[in-house]
C-alpha cells in the first residue's frame, strides 16, 4: 500500500501554485447508454472491466477525502503520479486532496500484475471513467437537492454551482452516496484540452518524502516489536541440506529463532547485525550435496542452440507471394548473455502472523494479488488468510527477489506469531539469485533484391523463459523449492500474441513480402530466469536493428533512408525523422574514431514509439567505447505526464546502455559468480553520456506505456555506432574493452 | 551505550560496538534515508555525513563515531524544509525510484561544502561510486549544479 501523505502533497502544491478551474458536464455517450438500455452489460474500460464498481476504485469522504484505489503499484517510474493526475483533473479537485491507496489485496481493485508498461493503458482509462461517473453521480444529487437540472453545473474542487445559482457540494452530498454500483460506461470523460493537471508537467509526488528523509521505502518500515530476519541461500541452485547443526548460531547474541525446513534455513534475531551474524554462522555451519550441472556462461550460447525445445512456434509466417528471387541472401547471428535487474536496495519486505490467524506482509512485489495467493499456497492455509500491501522498494525493472523476501519474511513470520519479522537480502543474495533476464541467440537472415531491399526475412530465436512470476503458485517462489515437503516449479510458458514474452517484438515493424518468426522455446533453466525489463524484446530488437544496419551497409545506402524504405507506419517514420534531425544526422561529420548508429521499435509492437541515435567514440588501442551523445525520440500517445515520459525514456536507455556495455552474468559449471557490484559491474556517473529525449504527443490518442520502449533501440544504436566507428560488427555484448580490442585485431 | 551528535542533537544508542552505523541509525534511532544497498561499500546508498566527510555508514563500526558529528538526509532540512539542495533534486526531477538519492545528496552535499562552484565533471567524479540502476545520473548532475548556482 503506497500511502503518500496528503500534508506534504499540498504544502508542495501552494508552493507550486495550484489554480482551479470549472468544466462544463460532460455528455453521456450514446453508444454505452444503448448498450446498458438493451440489458448487455457494458464494455468498460481498462480494468473496470474486471473492478466494475464504483466504490472498488474511488471513496468520497464528508470530511473532503477523496481516496483512490488502485490495483497497480509505483516501481519509481512515476504511474500513481499520473493516475492521481487523472483522477483528479475528471473529478474537478484539487489534486492535494487526493489519497492514494494502491495495491493492498484487501483493499485495492485487482489489477493483476503491475508490468509490461500496462499501468497507462489499463489503469488509467479505469480510474478517468470511474472519476468521470463519480462526478456525474454527484451532480444528478445535486440537481434532485436543489430542484434544478441536472445540465449546467460546474465544479471547482468539490464546491458545485448550478443553474440560477444554486449551490452545492461534494461533501455535504458524500454521505448519501453509493458508490456500491456498477459503473454504466455510460458518462463521457472530458476533452483533453480541458485538462487542467493531465499533460503538463507535473512534480512526483513521491518525491519531497523520499528526499528530505521520510520513511517511504519497505526497507524504512519499523512497526512496534520488529525482529530481523535472514536466510541462508544454498551454494548452488539444486544442493540439498544433508546436515545442519543450529546449537551454536541458536546460542548466539539476539537469536530469537533458528528456522530450519528442509533445506530452508532462516533466522530471527533482535537485532539486524545479529541475524547477519547468525545467518553466517549457520552458513558456515551447513553441509550440502550440491551438482555441477550448469553449462557456464561461455557455454550457454551453444547450450542454447543445442538444447531440445520445449515447443517451436511459428510466431509469424508469411511466405512471399511470388516475385523474383532474391538476388542475394545476408544471414547474421546475433547474442544475448543473461542480465540482471540489480535494483539498488536488495529485496526486502516486513511480515506479522496475527492473532486472527492472518499473515500480513508490506511488500514491494509487483503482483501482490497473485503473490499472496502463491504465499498461502507455500503456508499451507486458506487464501484469505493472506494479506499482500505494496509498499515502494528500490527500482525493479521486472520480476526480481520481491516476492521472494515477501515469501522469505511470511516463513519466519509464521515461527514468530505475533511478532513482525523484516528481511532486507544480503547483495550477494540478491545477485546471485534473482530470476535473470534470459540469454538467448537470434538469427537472422535476409534475401535481397537488386537494391538490397528485403524481399524474404528471416529471424529464428533461441531462448529460456521470461516469465516465472508467482503467479498464484508457490512453485514459483524460490524458497518454496527448498521446504520439506518442496513445491515443484510449473513449467513456465511463453506469453502469446499480442505482448508475446521470448518472441516480444521478434516480428519487425517493417514491410518485408516474405516475414518469417520462428521461436525455439526452451524450458529448461540452468539458471534462474524471468521478467526483466522489455522481456525478449531487447535482444530481438538488438537483433533486428542491427541487421537492418548490416543490410544498409551492404545496399550503400544511408541507415535512415533504409529503414524509411521498408516502414510504412506514420508515427514510426515519425519517430525515426525526429531522432535523426535532433541528433543533426545530415550534418554530421565522421570523424577518426566516431561513429553514429540508429535503432527504432515500437514497443510490443502496440505500445510506444521510440528511436535512439547516438554517438560514439571507440579508442581502437584498448578497446574502449565512450557515448558521447544520445538522443531519443518517442511516441507515447496522449501524454499524461511528459516529464515522467522523458524522465522513463532517458532511464531505459542508460540502463540499456550499460547492458549492452557493460553487463553479463557471470556462471562457472556449479554456481553464479557475479556476486557483486565489483563482479557484476554496471554504468556509472563518469560512463553516462547527455541525453536528449524529444516527444511526439498524441492528444486524444490512447495512452501506451512507455518504461521499456527505449531498451531494445538503444542496444541495437549502440552496436550500429560501434560498427560505423570501426568497421567492426559487434553482434555479442557487453562490448566491454577486452571484446572490442579482441574484434578490432582479430 | 554509545553516544554521539546525529543531526545537530546528542543521542545515545545502546548497540554493540561493532553494529554498523548504518543498521544502529535505521533501527535504533530511527533514522531514515541511509540504506542498505550493499554492505560492502560498493553503492553509496548508505553515505552520510561525519564530521562533514562523505562516508559508509553499512561498512563503520558505531563505535568509530562516539563523540563526533553524524548528518543524514534529514538532517539537511532547514526547519523541516527541504534544503537548497534537496530542493533542487526536486526541481530537477532527479529520480525515479529514489532509493539511491539519499546516498547522492549527501555525496553531493560534501562536495558543494568544499567546492561550493563544481563544473558538470567534478560533479560527475564526485559521484562515481555512487550507483544508480534507474538511470537518473544526468538528472542528478543537474540537480547539483543548479544547487550551486543557487547558492
Ligand atoms: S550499502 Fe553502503 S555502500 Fe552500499
Ligand atoms: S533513482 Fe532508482 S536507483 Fe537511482
Amino acid at each position: 500500500m503506497t500511502v503518500i501523505p496528503a500534508t506534504d502533497r499540498r504544502g508542495f502544491l501552494k508552493a507550486a501554485g495550484s489554480i482551479t478551474l470549472a468544466f462544463a458536464i460532460p455528455a453521456g455517450d450514446a453508444l454505452a447508454q444503448a448498450a446498458a438500455l438493451a440489458g448487455a452489460k457494458p464494455k468498460l474500460p481498462g480494468d473496470m472491466e474486471t473492478n466494475r464498481k464504483l466504490g472498488s476504485w474511488l471513496r468520497i469522504g464528508a470530511d473532503g477525502a477523496v481516496t483512490l484505489l488502485v490495483g497497480k503499484v509505483e516501481l519509481g517510474q512515476g504511474i500513481l503520479t499520473a493516475v492521481t493526475q487523472i483522477c483528479a483533473d475528471e473529478l474537478d479537485v484539487d489534486i492535494g486532496r487526493v489519497k492514494l491507496i494502491s495495491g493492498d489485496t484487501a483493499q485495492s481493485p485487482n489489477e493483476g500484475t503491475t508490468a509490461g508498461s500496462f499501468s497507462m493503458p489499463n489503469c488509467a482509462p479505469a480510474v478517468r471513467q470511474a472519476a468521470a461517473e463519480v462526478r456525474a453521480l454527484l451532480i444528478e444529487m445535486a440537481a434532485a437537492k436543489t430542484g434544478k437540472p441536472a445540465e449546467g453545473w460546474t465544479v471547482a474542487d468539490g464546491a458545485m454551482s448550478g443553474p440560477d445559482g444554486a449551490k452545492a457540494s461534494y461533501w455535504e452530498l458524500a454521505s448519501g452516496l453509493s458508490l456500491e454500483r456498477e459503473a454504466t460506461g455510460a458518462v463521457k470523460p472530458k476533452n483533453p484540452a480541458d485538462y487542467k493537471y493531465v499533460g503538463k508537467e507535473f512534480p512526483r509526488l513521491d518525491f519531497p518524502g523520499k528526499f528530505t528523509g521520510q520513511a517511504m521505502f519497505v526497507q524504512e518500515l519499523r512497526p512496534e516489536g520488529l525482529l530481523f530476519g535472514q536466510v541462508v541461500r544454498p551454494p548452488t541452485y539444486k544442493a540439498k541440506l544433508t546436515a545442519l547443526d543450529t546449537s551454536a548460531a541458536e546460542k548466539m547474541p539476539g537469536v530469537v529463532k533458528v528456522v530450519k525446513n528442509g533445506s530452508f534455513v532462516g533466522v530471527v534475531a533482535q537485532r539486524e547485525e545479529q541475524a547477519v551474524a547468525a545467518a553466517a554462522a549457520l552458513a558456515a555451519a551447513a553441509k550440502w550435496e550440491v551438482e555441477k550441472a550448469l553449462p557456464t556462461s561461455d557455454g550457454i550460447f551453444d547450450w542454447l542452440q543445442k538444447t531440445k525445445p520445449a515447443k517451436v512456434i511459428e510466431t509469424k509466417k508469411q511466405p512471399r507471394n511470388g516475385g523474383d528471387p532474391a538476388v542475394k541472401t545476408l544471414e547474421a547471428t546475433y547474442f544475448r548473455p543473461y542480465h540482471m535487474h540489480g535494483s539498488i536496495g536488495t529485496s526486502a519486505a516486513v511480515a506479522v502472523l496475527g492473532a486472527d490467524g492472518v499473515m500480513t506482509i508490506d511488500t514491494h512485489s509487483q503482483s501482490v494479488f497473485e503473490t499472496s495467493e502463491a504465499i498461502a499456497m507455500m503456508l499451507g492455509v486458506d487464501k484469505s488468510k493472506v494479506r499482500c500491501r505494496h509498499v515502494q522498494g528500490s527500482g525493479c525493472y521486472g520480476h526480481n527477489m520481491a516476492d521472494d523476501a515477501a515469501a522469505d519474511a511470511a516463513l519466519l513470520a509464521a515461527a514468530v506469531p505475533g511478532r513482525p519479522v523484516k528481511l532486507q537480502y544480503t547483495r550477494e543474495q540478491e545477485h546471485r539469485w534473482e530470476p535473470y533476464g534470459s540469454a538467448m541467440v537470434i538469427k537472422t537472415k535476409a534475401g535481397v533484391d537488386k537494391d538490397g531491399n528485403v524481399l524474404d526475412w528471416d529471424l529464428e530465436l533461441f531462448s529460456t523463459p521470461h516469465g516465472t512470476r508467482p503467479g498464484s503458485h508457490a512453485g514459483n517462489l524460490l524458497s518454496a523449492r527448498y521446504l520439506e515437503k518442496p513445491f515443484e516449479m510449473p513449467t513456465p510458458q511463453n506469453g502469446g500474441p499480442p505482448n508475446y514474452a521470448a518472441d516480444r517484438n521478434g516480428i519487425a515493424l517493417y514491410d518485408f513480402p516474405g516475414h518469417n518468426v520462428l521461436t525455439n522455446f526452451i524450458t529448461d533453466m540452468p539458471v534462474r530466469v524471468s521478467s526483466t525489463r522489455g522481456l525478449g524484446a531487447y535482444a530481438n530488437v538488438f537483433a533486428i536493428e542491427s541487421f537492418m544496419d548490416e543490410l544498409a551497409r551492404a545496399a550503400g545506402v544511408d541507415p535512415i533512408q533504409y529503414r524509411l524504405r521498408h516502414l510504412k507506419d506514420p508515427r514510426g517514420r515519425d519517430v525515426i525523422a525526429k531522432a535523426a534531425e535532433t541528433f543533426g544526422w545530415d550534418k554530421w561529420q565522421k570523424k577518426d574514431g566516431r561513429g553514429r548508429g540508429i535503432g527504432f521499435a515500437k514497443y510490443k509492437n502496440i505500445a510506444g514509439y521510440c528511436a535512439v541515435a547516438l554517438e560514439v567514440e571507440v579508442n581502437k588501442r584498448n578497446g574502449r567505447v565512450r557515448v558521447v551523445r544520445a538522443v531519443a525520440a518517442a511516441d507515447s500517445g496522449h501524454l499524461v505526464n511528459p516529464d515522467g515520459v522523458r524522465n522513463q525514456i532517458e532511464g531505459g536507455l542508460i540502463q540499456s546502455l550499460s547492458w549492452t556495455l557493460k553487463e553479463e552474468v557471470k556462471f562457472d559449471d556449479t554456481r553464479v559468480t557475479s556476486e557483486d557490484w565489483v563482479t557484476y559491474p554496471i554504468l556509472t556517473f563518469a560512463d553516462v553520456p547527455p541525453v536528449e529525449v524529444v516527444l511526439i504527443d498524441r492528444p486524444g490518442a490512447p495512452f501506451l506505456g512507455t518504461g521499456e520502449a527505449a531498451q531494445g533501440p538503444t542496444g541495437a544504436a549502440l552496436a550500429n555506432a560501434v560498427a560505423d566507428a570501426t568497421g567492426v560488427r559487434f553482434r555479442r555484448g557487453p562490448f566491454t574493452p577486452e571484446r572490442v580490442k579482441a574484434g578490432l585485431t582479430a | 551505550m554509545i553516544s554521539f551528535k546525529l543531526n545537530g542533537r546528542e543521542v545515545k544508542a545502546d548497540a554493540p560496538d561493532d553494529a554498523p552505523l548504518l543498521f544502529v541509525l535505521n533501527n535504533d534511532l530511527g533514522v531514515n534515508g541511509a540504506k542498505f544497498g550493499c554492505g560492502k561499500s560498493q553503492c553509496g546508498a548508505c553515505t552520510v555525513l561525519i564530521e562533514g566527510e562523505p562516508a559508509r555508514s553499512c561498512s563503520i563500526k558505531v563505535s568509530s563515531v562516539a563523540g563526533r558529528s553524524v548528518v543524514t538526509l534529514a538532517g539537511l532540512t532547514e526547519n523541516g524544509k527541504p534544503s537548497k539542495l534537496q530542493q533542487a533534486f526536486i526541481d530537477e526531477q532527479a529520480a525515479q525510484c529514489g532509493y539511491c538519492t539519499s546516498g547522492m545528496i549527501m555525496q553531493a552535499q560534501a562536495l558543494l561544502d568544499r567546492n561550493p562552484n563544481p563544473t558538470d565533471a567534478d560533479v560527475r567524479s564526485a559521484l562515481n561510486g555512487n550507483l544508480c540502476r534507474c538511470g537518473s545520473h544526468n538528472r542528478v548532475v543537474r540537480a547539483v549544479l543548479r544547487a550551486a548556482k543557487e547558492a
